[in-house]
């Protein structure tokens, strides 16, 4: 398909502004741009440009999405109604600080208090924060407070200990906070090793990150002895929320021993991913790290809202205002609807789903780890991938399939991973269908692995080069000039 | 209520498939102890929770109109911004990892990255960063990587906020963060200039800057370079309608707040933060990058590219831990760019302008002083007589938000910042002027 570039002719428009009431003015000529490159097209054009863009996409609403890690649960329609309320799309987050301003923005200051008290409650933490924009802001923010923390102990420590299974946002928000990685093996079970974290586990380690279930979809049976263990050397918990779907309700990783947490609400609380994002990554922390947690913060004090704008234990803005208010929104109403009884049941159906995945698909494919998973269920395809089709291959058979493929090569210790994540709101008829897809091409790999590099067939490209992209490194458009 | 469509027969079935009797044996690796909920209810159903919201949201007042901006800012939307927004395909897609089924997001992107590109004057961009805030510290970031030098120069007029987000990224790691105080409300060009040295990793601005102002920085620029100092800068992206680019003055990085392209206010969020920079310096971006490539057929496509500096492949190595961007509010920037077309940016960039010219010449016509010295944009403080409080306050009885005074700021007591967008009537603002006459 053309770029919007290509189809722009000059002197066409789409949208008209306001005329001026008041004389224009000239904008003073040393202080003004040269010419700029915008397309110009018709509304009809534009619409038609970006409707037949969105056709090339696969999306939950259009196809199964079992992408692992990633929760593509169906996103409630109710929720963007409800995030599109003028009362929120119009308000100005500087009433939250402006004086005399309380009044109006008290009901989003109450949607504030209220889902931290609800996430809260969810994962037995004591305080929260929604500021952080992302999950890996939520880290950050959460490492940051951790390191606040020590500090204010006089306690120099230099590490955070992580899982090799875990996702790279943790590594790498150690290290924006200054901290040195020490990566802890996994045992035959797909769990931490303790052996090997009691070796590396002293008073120079600020915090364990763990993922729990870990990103195998494996519950890490050892947690509250690895809590302990932490605990013992003054190391804190830290917990990473991409896999809270598989046991909210259930059991809470505040009871697990976790001292900070961040919750992926585009993952667990039904908000849409957006093409990569927006997503929202609020934090939870026990009372005792309260009082590091950024600013500004929604506190209740009595019966009354404060937003609190200084503190001098705080880490301090990680965000403008309140991060992605809108996202959190529609996360607190997916919560209301669900409710105590809902979440549970959702995780229930989240863990059902990928167990029968798993117990269908075993017999043909290698299950590194056989016991129960969680939420989702990773198998190797380093036997298919001998016989000529790899995990790369099977993924785009599925794309011909008419089915988003699930993560592949991830977790990075399982050879040809395929991670398959059906969440619980996909129905059984489904998931047999891409179940007995999943059997079909194993068939196939057995017979004629050579076809599998033919696929997907039915896309509007095939195979793209990612060599030549980062060789050529064409990242804009540039007008050919004859 | 829950979205699960299975029936009880459904799930005997599953159980059996799974060789448990009941869905409760599949957690029995878990410690499960009994959660008592006290503050979250029993599920209810979508015409019960969307009631809850509404109700929340009429303890919001909204004011008859307000002349807050300070880096938020309050432009008119075209409806095909929402319209395209809300197409499933687009927002119920994960980041587009799979070339194959994702050339919408990616091509849009790619459109997204060369408008961003375009707007100023610059050569390379990412598929967004957070915000205004988190960009220019990942900027400032960038800047000590590529120049290994650990010393940041920092002008005092840039948003306040956005300079506590850089302090709160840095204050973990081991640099020096030297921050220059403002002449009035204007930067200090002099004493930035001696603080230029072999050292100094970068030195960042705004323009305009929180204040208003608007500024040729290519001079200080030039100087910069000369010391090996990249020129880190945070802009509104509004203003490039007209103002002269980033890309004209020498900007090694500039960054923004994308909130004004098409988003709506949403009490700060989402939002989307750009970050676009030279050619020389992409490998040493955060975030993704979408290039453009060909398939096996030889036919155009377009991939998610140099990888390897993110994350998920270079982990504790990688140029930043950033992962979910804010991809839906680029799409919508890109939308509204195009839906405006660059006359129609230069027209609406000119209608800002003109309208707070027009504005500064009623409020100067009643005898108050515009403290910017020079050229501002849609943006300028206003000095009063007497306390900005008591003015705020006065004019906030009539359902009128007057700005924002600066004193919040650690500014002056007596002063206001104060934005006229091209929502803002010449009534309205005539209105305002003769309360504000009355009340001085």
């Amino acid at each position: 398909m053309n770029l919007i570039f290509e189809k722009s002719k000059d002197g066409r428009k789409s949208f008209n502004l306001p005329e001026s009431d008041v004389s224009l003015k000239n904008f003073p000529k040393e202080l003004s741009r040269s010419d700029l490159d915008l397309p110009e097209i018709s509304e009809l054009d534009l619409i038609r440009h970006f409707i037949n863009l969105s056709r090339l996409n696969f999306s939950v609403d259009t196809q199964f999405y079992p992408l692992g890690s990633c929760t593509m649960k169906y996103n409630p329609k109710i929720l963007e109604k409800a995030a599109s309320i003028p009362e929120f799309t119009n308000l100005h987050p500087f009433f939250s600080i402006l004086p005399g301003c309380e009044d109006m923005c008290r009901g989003a200051l109450e949607i504030i208090a209220d889902f931290q008290d609800v996430l809260c409650e969810i994962t037995g933490m004591d305080s929260a924060t929604i500021n952080p924009m992302a999950g890996a802001h939520g880290e950050l923010t959460g490492i940051m407070i951790i390191s606040s923390y020590h500090k204010s102990k006089n306690s120099k420590r230099t590490k955070v200990i992580v899982p090799d299974s875990s996702h790279g946002t943790n590594p790498a928000s150690a290290s924006m906070v200054g901290y040195e990685v020490v990566t802890i093996p996994s045992n035959s079970e797909g769990e931490m090793d303790v052996d090997e974290l009691k070796k590396h586990l002293d008073t120079d380690v600020a915090a364990v990150m763990m993922t729990c279930p870990n990103t195998l979809g494996l519950f890490e049976k050892n947690i509250k002895q690895i809590s302990e263990m932490a605990h013992s050397v003054g190391a804190l918990m830290y917990y990473d929320g991409a896999n809270l779907n598989a046991i909210m309700g259930k059991v809470r990783p505040g009871d697990l021993g976790f001292d900070v947490i961040h919750v992926n609400v585009h993952k667990t609380f039904g908000t849409p991913h957006g093409g990569g994002g927006p997503g929202a990554g609020p934090v939870g922390v026990k009372k005792f790290l309260e009082e590091f947690l950024p600013i500004p913060r929604v506190k209740r004090e009595d019966s009354s809202l404060v937003v609190v704008s200084n503190s001098d234990k705080s880490i301090g803005h990680i965000s403008s205002f309140f991060g992605n208010f809108a996202v959190v929104l529609k996360a607190y109403l997916y919560i209301k609807l669900l409710g105590s009884d809902g979440i549970k049941y959702s995780a229930e159906m989240a863990v059902l789903n990928a167990n029968y995945v798993m117990n269908r698909l075993k017999e043909y494919l290698k299950l590194p780890f056989d016991r129960t998973c969680m939420h989702e269920c990773v198998f190797s395809l380093s036997e298919m991938a001998k016989k000529g089709a790899n995990a790369l291959d099977f993924a785009k058979y599925l794309i011909d399939m008419g089915f988003h493929p699930p993560t592949i090569y991830f977790p990075l210790i399982v050879k040809e991973a395929f991670m398959i994540e059906p969440t619980e709101t996909e129905s059984k008829e489904t998931l047999d269908k891409f179940v007995d897809s999943i059997i079909d091409a194993v068939k196939l790999a057995e017979q004629n692995a050579q076809v599998f590099k033919e696929f997907p067939k039915t896309t509007v490209i095939s195979r793209p080069d990612e060599t030549k992209a980062a060789k050529d490194l064409i990242v804009k458009y540039e007008k050919v000039v004859s | 209520m829950n979205f699960c469509p299975h029936t009880s027969e459904d799930i005997k079935e599953m159980c059996a498939v799974c060789n448990v009797n009941e869905v409760d044996e599949l957690f029995k690796d878990l410690p499960i102890e009994k959660i008592n909920f006290k503050k979250l209810g029993k599920g209810i159903s979508e015409y019960e929770g969307f009631n809850q919201i509404l109700d929340m949201a009429k303890k919001n007042k909204l004011l008859s109109y307000h002349f807050i901006g300070a880096g938020l800012y309050d432009h008119v939307i075209p409806s095909v911004v929402d319209f395209v927004a809300s197409r499933s395909e687009f927002y119920t897609a994960y980041t587009p990892y799979q070339p194959e089924c994702s050339q919408g997001t990616l091509q849009a992107l790619f459109e997204y990255q060369t408008a961003m590109c375009n707007l100023t004057d610059l050569d390379v961009t990412n598929a967004s960063l957070y915000d205004g805030g988190t960009a220019l510290a990942e900027a400032v970031l960038m800047s000590l990587r590529i120049t290994k030098r650990e010393k940041i120069i920092m002008d005092k007029s840039v948003n306040p906020i956005y300079r506590n987000i850089v302090k709160t990224y840095l204050k973990f790691l081991p640099y020096e963060l030297v921050e220059v105080d403002t002449v009035g409300i204007e930067p200090d060009f002099e004493r930035i200039k001696s603080l230029l040295d072999l050292d100094v990793a970068c030195f960042v601005f705004q323009n305009p800057t929180f204040y208003g102002s608007v500024y040729d920085w290519t001079d200080l620029i030039n100087i910069a370079h000369e010391k090996g100092v990249l020129a880190v800068s945070s802009v509104y992206p509004i203003s490039l309608g007209i103002v002269k680019t980033p890309g004209k003055m020498g900007v090694d990085i500039a960054t923004g707040e994308g909130q004004s392209l098409g988003n709506p206010l949403s009490f700060g969020g989402p939002y989307f933060g750009f970050l676009v920079t030279k050619k020389k310096y992409i490998r040493n971006m955060p975030g993704r990058i979408v290039g453009e490539t060909v398939d096996r057929n030889n036919k155009r496509a377009f991939v998610l590219t140099l990888q390897a500096r993110e994350q998920h492949i270079k982990r504790h190595r990688a140029t930043s831990n950033i992962c979910s961007n804010e991809g839906l509010c680029a799409l919508r920037a890109l939308v509204y760019l195009c839906s405006l077309g660059k006359s129609g940016l230069k027209e609406l960039a000119l209608l800002n302008f003109s309208k707070s010219e027009y504005m500064k010449e009623k409020l100067s016509d009643i005898g108050l002083t515009i403290k910017n010295k020079g050229t501002t944009f849609n943006e300028f403080v206003v000095e009063f007589k007497k306390d900005a409080k008591e003015v705020f306050s006065a004019l906030l009885s009539k359902n009128i938000a007057f700005g924002v005074p600066l004193y919040l700021f650690e500014g002056p007591e007596n002063a206001i910042l104060v934005n006229v967008t091209e929502r803002m009537s010449k009534e309205k603002i005539d209105n305002v002027c003769s309360i504000l006459e009355a009340i001085l």
